[in-house]
Order: structure tokens, then C-alpha cells, then sequence
């Protein structure tokens, strides 16, 4: 591996779904890290080639997908190079995935205890006792109460939430490298999404899972990731810590998406909001796919693809407002808001390794 | 809103909507609930899934017929209209939106046929060419395109679809507009262009919405006033900025520290407040109290006093 503590490498991947009206290219380009016990957030409407990411690295894309090009290095191999049995070792083991729904990605017919104790007997060859053992152990982390007389019980006799965790115990109980969360709370109401974010938390500190988690919830982002990544029809356009991206964001597309979220203080007779809607990807526009959204696109957005400009080591913006020949722009109002709560935080930042230093001496005078 | 001058549209009193009744597998889904609305205003209605606030708003657009309770529509009992006229003119002062636009859109109808639907029925139009007219405008009003309208539903996308449902709500010139989730399914940046069309709307029109949704940060943007609902039971109403700033009741109080806030810094620190609820079917009697003015908290008599010290230490009650 290039880099030690990647444990995921993405490369200029491309993915087209062929259709009757031609091919669809829902992946075009795209390239990234996924680092050891981090969660790396994947943000971007329908439509914008998340989901297809995160099936095409776990190789459960539909028929009609074609990769045309890149790689998913995984410990060093290639996956898209592996064959479907080869996968299927990999899935459930390695790389585990919480779907959305809680309704539908569990079997009705199938005791719960068995369908978490599944994956330990496929994969690790445990007799169906010992697997089932572990399967309550695994209820009773994920905090399923009176785990002892549930373990029998089927998915029906559980409410949305607490499938939700049944759902989490079968991803992990194989303890992956990877999880994909594919919008694991967008069906849970907001107390119930607090407690299965709090519970995937903790459980990433005890078994130092990476995670990719897909949402297109900025309030849910904001709790629990490390790093994001922002896509547009079917491209990353940013990607930097959580704190760049929301303090210090500097594509268009995401001043868009993080104005038009309502916070609580937001008043006014009009929300900001992105006019217009996605491009279709069946012919993807010429240049920025999102020039034609974009209140602040130059000429030069129509034309040609902006590469990525570097805004700090970790933060990159593919937009042309970052080239040093662009003209200077005001964002919107909430974005310079922002911008100046990341000056402040950077510039105490500053101060307290100044002032820590020295007081620590004097402690140590004393 | 000016709420000295403001003349009720709608009065709920004691609602109650069971589902089957005097069966082992009794719901009581909404429960003894009253609220006012008045003209003009956008009044949210939130709560967890199960919580009765879909089934308030079925009821208050008589899907059905309520358990027992009074729903009185510009001070008319909408169960027992005494005219078809009174019952037809209700059926035109009141439209719902509906929240998933695929499902609410018949997809063998054209746009035009389904945004005239309501004309057809109460014969607004005079002939054809007005039919056509109507339409057109409607679609201009949403922000679609006039020669949309012979299109069928799967040509378009959620966003322009839920424009098509505002439209057909709008056809038969409506006073009052239920919402129910109408943004839930759509895009973030789609969600700001359908509740600035909504607004917008409502201040050229004159529309008062119920507006009901689980987004907390939506319904705060666009309520004036927000009822919290829980277990089928009215918990607290209250001005929006009001109930977001100073919370009086647990549940709520709960509710509102779960809301996740796109701002990393501020969910680091977040703490959870954990609701128990047992504590509201301990046989005690409680009704909706006014604890500081306009704010209203479903407390039993011993509760009073606590929440006048709450409102007290939030300064809502100054003596």
C-alpha cells in the first residue's frame, strides 16, 4: 500500500449503467481514502453517485452497471479484480454494510438470533451453539434488552429502531474493517437516530472499524464524521475535515447545500436556495456539472472540468473560483458567518499552544 | 403575526380518533386534543412517528370520522354539515399536500387532467379554453412551465412533481392547506425551493397552513406557532422562536436535544436529554395549561407551579 494507514484506496473510478436510452454514467472520476478507525461521510443529493460508490466497493452493483475504469485497493489488492466467490468471502467478513431501510433489509421468516449468528457460520466455519452465543453477546452490545429472551424472536416483534440495531449487530458482529452505512437513520425519528448514532460511535471506539457513512443529512454529518466528501453528479467536488468543510467550504455547490439546511436561528421571508436540479447524466454537461445551478459560475465553468485546487493538505475544492486568475467572490451571507467562526477557532487555536507552553513551565517552577 | 386581531380558522376541541374501538387491539391515536388555528398563520404540528399527528390532520380534513370531538371550520362543524352546499364549500376551502409525490399522482393522468381534477368537480371553469387557462396559470404559480401540462407524472422529478401537487391543491382556490410532510422526500436543496414556494404562496394568497412534519429545523423556519405532539396527546404549544428558545416541557425539551445541527463544533458538546414518559399515564388528570402567555403545557394541577418556575427562570413571565 501507498500510504500505511489507508485501508481503502479509490481510484479514478468510473461506472456507466447501460439503459435503452444509453449509458448513464453515474461514477465519473472519482478518487479517495478511506483511513484506519476513521468515518469518512459521502454527501450529496439522489441522484449524485453516492449509493453507487459504496455498491460498486462491495461489488453488489445491478447487471447493468459497467466499470469502466479504475481501482479499490483493499490490503493491497485490487477488488474490482476479484472473482464473485472471492467477493462473498470479503462481504459480511471484511467490508459489512447497514442498508437504509431496517423494514426491509432484515428476513421476516428468520429468528433474529440466526440471522446475526449467519455471518460467524459462513464465514468463520462456527458451530451453530457457540455462533449463537455470540450472536447474544452482540445483542446485548448493541443494547437490545432482555437480549436472552429475544434471541427467538423475529423482526416483526421489533420496532423500527431496535431493527435498526439488529441490523448493526449482523454488520458487526464479523468485528469488518470497513462498515458502509448507506443513510443507516433516514427512516428513524430524531430521538431514535440520536441513540443509534451514539451506539455506532461507541462501537467504532471498541472495535476501531472504518466507516463510510452515506447521508444526505448535514446535521447528522456534522456529529459523526472525521473527514467529507461532497458529491455532484457523479464527482467529488470537495473533500476535507469536517471542520474545512463546514467552517471553511469553498465550492459553490457546498455554500449551496449548507445554506438552504435551515438551522435553528435562520428566520427571513426566504430560505437560500440551489435553483434549478441535477444534470442528467445521461449526456453530463461540458465542464462544471454544476455550472448551470451555480450563481457564482465563470465562463470557464461551460467549458472546461476545474481539477482540484488544494486549499490546506487535507481540503481539497474542484472549482474554478480557486484558480489564481478568479475574480474575488463574496460567498452567502451564512457561509462568511461560518468562515468566521473557523478565523476565531484557528486563530484560539493559536493562543492556547502559545499560552500552554510557558504555564506549564511556571508549573513546573512552582 | 398579530395574534390581538386574529380571527380563529379552526377549532379543534377534545379530539379523539380511535381505531378499533372496544377491541383488544384498541389505538387510541389521537387523543383528547384541542388547538385553534388562525387565519393567515402556518401552525407545525411535530412529533415522532406514531405520535398522531398524520392522523389529526386526516382528521381535520374528515378522512374520518372522529371518535368524539368537535373539528368547527370557520365556526361550522364539519361533521354535520346541514347542506351539500356547506359540505361542498368546505371541500374547496380545504386541500392537503401530500408527502411522497410519486405515490399521490395518478400516473395515467396528464398534469392537466390531474391539476383540473377539483375544477372539473366543482365546475369553476366555464368552458375548455378557461379549463386550459387555469391550468397554465397554476403551473406558472409553481414554477413549472406551461407546456408542462400535457406531460404525464414519470417525466418529472420529485421536486417539480410536489409542485404539481401544490398546484392541484391550489385549483380549487382553498383557505386552509394541510401539509403533511411535504418535503420529506425530497433533496436538501429541493426541500428550500418548495417551502419558499410555500411561503410564498401563503403571502399572496392569504393560505394558513397545517404544517406536519419531523424535521424539527423545517417546521421552526417556516411555523409561527408549533404544537409538539407525543402518544397521541397535545404536550406544549407555542410561538416557534419560543418553543425553540425555551422549551417548558420534558418531552419537548428531549425532542429538541436530539435534532442533529449541521455545525461540528456544537455537536462535539451536544448532550442528549432522555425522555420517560411513564410518567404521563400515572392516572393523573392534565389538560393544556397557559403557563406564560400564548404558551400552553399539558400539566396536571401539582405541575402548575413547576412550570410557572420554568417560564419564570426562562424570563417568559416577568411580574
Amino acid at each position: 500500500m501507498e500510504n500505511e494507514k489507508n485501508i481503502l484506496e479509490v481510484r479514478n473510478l468510473q461506472v456507466n449503467f447501460k439503459t435503452y436510452a444509453g449509458d448513464v454514467k453515474a461514477i465519473r472520476d472519482v478518487s479517495f481514502d478511506l483511513r484506519k478507525g476513521e468515518t469518512l461521510a459521502i454527501v450529496g443529493e439522489s441522484g449524485s453517485g453516492k449509493s453507487v460508490t459504496t455498491r460498486t466497493i462491495m461489488g453488489l452493483n445491478a447487471s447493468n452497471a459497467d466499470i469502466a475504469s479504475g481501482t479499490i485497493k483493499y490490503k493491497g489488492d485490487d477488488l474490482l479484480k476479484k472473482s464473485e466467490k472471492e467477493m462473498e468471502a470479503i462481504r459480511g467478513q471484511d467490508i459489512a454494510e447497514i442498508f437504509q431501510d431496517p423494514m426491509t433489509s432484515l428476513d421476516p421468516t428468520m429468528k433474529i438470533g440466526r440471522q446475526i449468528a449467519e455471518p460467524l457460520m459462513v464465514h468463520k466455519g462456527m458451530k451453530k451453539e457457540k455462533a449463537l452465543a455470540q450472536a447474544l453477546e452482540m445483542m446485548k452490545l448493541v443494547g437490545i434488552t432482555d437480549a436472552e429472551n429475544r434471541i427467538n424472536d423475529y423482526p416483526h416483534q421489533f420496532s423500527g429502531g431496535m431493527r435498526q440495531r439488529i441490523v448493526i449487530a449482523i454488520a458487526l458482529v464479523n468485528y469488518p474493517e470497513i462498515l458502509i452505512a448507506d443513510e443507516p437513520t433516514t427512516a428513524l425519528d430524531v430521538t431514535i437516530q440520536a441513540q443509534i448514532l451514539n451506539l455506532m460511535k461507541e462501537l467504532q471506539d471498541k472495535i476501531s472499524t472504518s466507516i463510510i457513512f452515506i447521508t444526505h443529512d448535514l446535521g447528522v454529518v456534522a456529529g459523526m464524521a472525521d473527514r467529507v466528501a461532497v458529491m455532484y453528479a457523479g464527482k467529488i467536488v470537495e473533500y476535507g475535515t469536517v471542520d474545512e468543510i463546514f467552517y471553511n467550504p469553498k465550492h459553490p455547490y457546498t455554500w449551496g447545500l449548507l445554506s438552504s439546511m435551515p438551522t435553528m436561528d435562520t428566520g427571513g421571508d426566504e430560505l437560500p436556495s440551489i435553483p434549478g436540479t441535477p444534470p442528467d447524466l445521461l449526456d453530463p454537461p461540458k465542464g462544471d456539472a454544476f455550472a448551470a445551478r451555480n450563481a457564482y459560475a465563470l465562463k470557464i465553468d461551460t467549458e472546461k472540468e476545474p481539477p482540484f485546487f488544494k486549499v490546506s493538505d487535507t481540503h481539497y475544492a474542484a472549482t474554478w473560483l480557486m484558480h489564481p486568475d478568479a475574480p474575488e467572490v463574496t460567498p452567502p451571507a451564512q457561509i462568511v458567518e461560518r468562515q468566521k467562526k473557523y478565523a476565531d477557532m484557528q486563530s484560539k487555536l493559536v493562543q492556547t499552544q502559545r499560552t500552554t507552553g510557558p504555564v506549564e513551565e511556571e508549573e513546573e517552577q512552582q | 403575526m398579530d395574534y390581538e386581531n386574529a380571527e380563529k380558522i379552526l377549532e379543534v376541541k377534545h379530539l379523539k380518533q380511535y381505531f378499533n374501538v372496544g377491541k383488544k387491539d384498541e389505538v387510541r391515536a389521537v387523543d383528547d386534543i384541542s388547538f385553534d388555528i388562525y387565519k393567515g398563520e402556518t401552525f407545525g404540528l411535530v412529533g415522532e412517528s406514531g405520535s398522531g399527528k398524520t392522523t389529526t390532520g386526516r382528521a381535520i380534513i374528515h378522512l374520518y370520522e372522529p371518535t368524539s370531538g368537535e373539528i368547527l371550520f370557520n365556526g361550522k362543524n364539519v361533521d354535520n354539515f346541514k347542506s351539500k352546499s356547506d359540505q361542498r364549500e368546505f371541500r374547496q376551502d380545504m386541500q392537503m399536500i401530500f408527502q411522497d409525490p410519486y405515490a399521490s399522482l395518478n400516473p395515467r393522468m396528464k398534469v392537466k387532467d390531474i391539476v383540473a381534477e377539483g375544477i372539473d368537480i366543482n365546475h369553476l371553469a366555464k368552458d375548455d379554453a378557461d379549463r386550459s387557462k387555469r391550468v397554465e396559470d397554476l403551473l406558472e404559480t409553481v414554477g413549472l412551465n406551461k407546456d408542462h401540462s400535457s406531460r404525464y407524472p414519470h417525466e418529472f422529478s420529485g421536486g417539480q412533481r410536489q409542485r404539481i401537487g401544490i398546484a392541484r391543491a391550489l385549483a380549487v382556490d382553498p383557505k386552509f392547506v394541510i401539509a403533511d410532510e411535504p418535503i420529506s422526500a425530497l433533496d436538501v436543496s429541493i426541500q428550500a425551493q418548495v417551502v419558499n414556494l410555500m411561503k410564498k404562496l401563503q403571502r399572496e394568497q392569504g393560505l394558513t397552513y397545517l404544517f406536519i412534519a419531523h424535521d424539527l429545523s423545517m417546521v421552526k423556519y417556516i411555523s409561527d406557532r408549533i404544537g409538539v405532539m407525543h402518544y397521541g396527546r397535545m404536550l406544549e404549544i407555542a410561538d416557534s422562536d419560543e418553543i425553540y428558545a425555551h422549551p417548558l416541557h420534558d418531552y419537548t425539551k428531549s425532542l429538541l436535544s436530539a435534532v442533529p445541527i449541521p455545525d461540528p463544533e456544537f455537536e462535539r458538546t451536544r448532550e442528549e436529554i432522555s425522555y420517560d414518559g411513564s410518567g404521563e399515564n400515572d392516572g393523573k388528570e392534565r389538560h393544556l395549561v397557559e403557563i406564560s402567555p400564548r404558551h400552553w403545557v399539558r400539566a396536571a394541577e401539582d405541575e402548575i407551579d413547576m412550570y410557572t418556575k420554568r417560564a419564570h427562570a426562562a424570563s417568559l413571565i416577568h411580574d
